[in-house]
């Protein structure tokens, strides 16, 4: 036998921090061992409260060349980006 | 430096002109300093080269953890005992890194372990030396953990993302360890004749070493070249080696110490100092496998990870038993 560990994704969040955030990834044969390895190498300097792992393989990524289609954020449909409401002074702040 | 010698497969640096659309699309993205991400294209001989540069940098943290583990039961007071723990620990964290950026272009860690034990994939040479006395464990912070910070502090802006990004992580860690070593040469050089003895003759010991972790002289090297157009490397060897020379002979100085060097000279015209040629067919035997402790190395790599199959193999049986119990615990949808 001599499977290869699987690829974890490790997401840490900071002391002070609102979300987790991807610090790196790691081999390790099960979660448990994974948030082990994880602590050890990404959170031994105070780097963060909170460890999450993943699998890699069970994470979906959008491709590169997608870029355009998925993230270009469409100007010309000037109803998405409702910047242009008059709302009269008298009102205060909104 | 950790990586010297990374082959590119390129007979000479092509122009934009010569390359076609795609390829000179991703190198204007270079040029413009873009970074290159995991998923894109990239030309082949980037990936390989990469493949080759980053493997080899993490094999050298992996078996740099060798020389310096060798002090770890026999450091002379616990609290040096604890510093040079976490820093061996250190090291195996950034080979971890370095393996899991290599990964991202597309081999895997076991592949990239195969190499090393094959003798296939190389590490820095600076690791075939053998550490003699516990000054030698300041030698090494000092030498050629500064060394490899000349090297890697560029190595943050490659154009390689997950690279450039794995060497910000390492580089804050790696200034700790060189602080580490100069510290130590400090006390002892301040002790009795025999600890400063024992400096210097470290000294003597790892400077040529330490100067040949940059890598051979680049004039005929047509690869640094190439991983100077796609930005994998920033700076010639010979720049980064007189860039640590003109640091680190003040710091010699400031400890009392003599460089082994008889052609070492301020030049006051070019602002640094002439030095003399490493012995390179010294660095060439090492490269090729022919240095003190390049087989004990390799041997004390290969033993741990023979040795350890059957608890690699446990450690999987486990979590494979366990996956199994908890998908029998999961109502049937």
């Amino acid at each position: 036998m001599s499977s290869e560990w699987p690829l974890w994704e490790v997401f840490i969040r900071g002391q002070h921090g609102l979300n987790h955030r991807h610090v790196g990834s790691l081999h390790a044969p099960d979660a448990e061992m994974a948030i082990n390895n994880g602590r050890d190498v990404y959170v031994r300097r105070n780097e963060g409260v909170s460890i999450w792992v993943v699998r890699s393989s069970d994470i979906a990524a959008s491709a590169p060349s997608d870029k355009g289609p998925l993230f270009e954020p469409s100007n010309s449909k000037v109803y998405r980006h409702p910047t242009f409401f008059d709302i009269p002074d008298e009102v205060g702040h909104m | 430096m950790y990586a010297q010698m990374v082959k590119t497969d390129t007979a000479r640096v092509r122009s934009l002109d010569e390359m076609d659309p795609v390829e000179r699309d991703f190198q204007e993205r270079i040029d413009a300093g873009q970074k290159i991400e995991p998923k894109e294209w990239m030309p082949e001989g980037y990936r390989k080269t990469l493949v080759r540069q980053i493997s080899q940098h993490a094999h050298s943290e992996i078996v740099g953890q060798l020389p310096e583990g060798n002090w770890i039961t026999r450091a002379p007071t616990l609290e040096r005992k604890a510093i040079l723990l976490a820093k061996v620990q250190d090291e195996a964290g950034h080979g971890l890194y370095l393996y899991c950026a290599a990964e991202t272009l597309g081999i895997s860690r076991d592949e990239m372990y195969g190499q090393l034990h094959s003798g296939k994939a190389k590490y820095s040479s600076i690791f075939n030396y053998p550490t003699l006395t516990w000054a030698d464990i300041g030698a090494i912070g000092w030498l050629v953990d500064g060394a490899a910070i000349m090297n890697q502090v560029p190595l943050q802006r490659c154009s390689y993302g997950p690279y450039a990004r794995a060497m910000v992580r390492i580089c804050k860690e790696e200034s700790f360890h060189q602080r580490q070593g100069f510290d130590i040469l400090m006390k002892m050089v301040k002790g009795t004749p025999q600890q400063k003895a024992m400096v210097q003759d470290a000294l003597n010991r790892w400077w040529w070493p330490s100067l040949m972790m940059f890598g051979p002289s680049d004039d005929a090297s047509v690869h640094s070249a190439q991983s100077m157009a796609w930005k994998i490397k920033q700076n010639s060897n010979d720049e980064l080696r007189q860039k640590f020379v003109d640091q680190t002979v003040p710091q010699a100085e400031y400890l009392g110490l003599t460089v082994p060097d008889p052609d070492l000279k301020w030049n006051e015209n070019k602002g640094g100092y002439d030095f003399g040629e490493p012995d390179w067919s010294e660095f060439f035997d090492v490269i090729a496998g022919n240095g003190p402790c390049n087989a004990e190395r390799l041997n004390a790599r290969k033993s741990a990870w023979d040795e350890g199959a059957w608890f690699r193999d446990g450690l999987v049986a486990h979590a494979e038993k366990a996956d199994a119990r908890r998908a029998a615990r999961m109502p049937a949808e």
